[in-house]
């Protein structure tokens, strides 16, 4: 079935017109996926900055043809969560618990951007040359 | 709670942000009356959360001026003395809010010998404690999150009902969080999430901590 397919990941939200889902797949154009998730098509498989991560010869019959990608089996394949809507158009592609994991153990604080009540956005990394007590609260 | 920490030691190059788990709506009057002249932004996906492991308000991380976490996320100076009060006159008694005092002094004491000392201060934990004190998070609690997250997205498009489900399956497959818990759950008047429901979920705790406890010498537990 093609629709628009609203796509959320930690690169933010993207909304994507005719997308492809098809039994447990979403099928993403490459310019689409580079779009929503940040990472480009590449012959060798997803690539973002310096960081690729292949798809093998095997595998890629079932993921990849004509330009296109299923990126939901691609991001399974990464150990990453994928969840997706009850009616299919919005779909989360989530971070992998592995990676998490790793990026704390650096120690260095995971950077964000987050807007002000006035839209103004935030960044951690505004205060580098600063100590930050990065505290969390709600109204609930 | 932090205006006069930040006045008293911004000075001394430490900044407070205060990110809001929370709607901005909800958020909204806090920050108004609060008037903070430290950052407080908000985080309605819980984004902070999942990057940092954290389960609870208020949870607080130290990262010093190279952005290295150098105390992990961890109670910011809270005892839960509510879960001691009277239930018919809803009074805390006198030795629970005594150490909630404590618990807020001790913490707010750490934190300006952090700003006056920097990483000479014996609250900033070496890099092996540090590791140590981190929250790993599992492939369920990663999970968990791209459910909460597709929850809050459901629930600002108007699709409630879905979204309740989503914010339900985040909740079983991460328990442990009640910042999950807590923003999806039904509010009573005044905003909290303190229905009968909290009630039960805290009574189920047992021996267990809302807040987990602070390694932090002179806390109170």
């Amino acid at each position: 079935m093609t629709i628009t397919i609203t796509i959320l990941s930690d690169h933010g939200s993207a909304d994507v017109p005719a997308a492809r889902t098809d039994g447990a797949g979403l099928w993403l154009r490459g310019n689409d996926i580079e779009r929503a998730t940040g990472w480009a098509l590449k012959p060798e498989g997803l690539c973002r900055g310096d960081v690729c991560l292949p798809v093998p010869p095997e595998a890629r019959a079932a993921h990849l043809r004509d330009g296109e990608a299923d990126v939901a089996a691609l991001w399974r394949r990464m150990g990453r969560p994928v969840v997706e809507s009850e009616g299919r158009d919005i779909w989360v592609l989530g971070e992998a618990a592995g990676d998490r994991t790793a990026a704390l153990e650096s120690l260095e604080a995971p950077d964000f951007a987050l807007p002000g009540l006035d839209g103004r956005v935030h960044r951690l990394s505004d205060h580098r040359g600063e100590k930050v007590l990065l505290t969390t609260w709600a109204s609930w | 709670m932090w205006q006069a920490l930040w006045d008293a030691l911004h000075d001394k190059g430490l900044t407070v942000m205060a990110v809001a788990l929370d709607e901005a709506e909800a958020a909204r009057p806090w920050i108004e009356q609060a008037a903070p002249r430290y950052p407080t932004p908000i985080d309605r996906e819980h984004r902070v959360a999942e990057l940092y492991g954290i389960v609870n308000v208020a949870q607080a991380a130290w990262i010093d001026e190279a952005g290295r976490i150098v105390r992990p996320p961890e109670t910011a100076g809270r005892f839960e003395a509510f879960r001691y009060r009277d239930p018919a006159t809803g009074a805390v008694p006198t030795d629970a809010a005594a150490r909630q005092d404590t618990a807020h002094r001790v913490y707010l004491d750490a934190i300006r010998d952090w700003a006056e000392k920097g990483a000479d201060s014996c609250f900033v934990m070496t890099p092996q404690e540090a590791r140590a004190h981190l929250e790993r998070p599992t492939p369920e609690v990663a999970r968990a999150h791209a459910h909460f997250r597709l929850g809050m997205h459901l629930r600002s498009i108007g699709r409630t009902p879905e979204a309740e489900r989503q914010m339900a399956e985040a909740s079983r497959l991460h328990p442990e969080s009640w910042a999950i818990w807590r923003q999806a759950a039904p509010k009573t008047e005044d905003g909290f999430a303190a229905d009968e429901s909290f009630w039960e979920r805290v009574r189920a705790l047992g021996d267990r901590p809302y807040y987990r406890p602070t390694p932090m010498a002179g806390m109170p537990s």
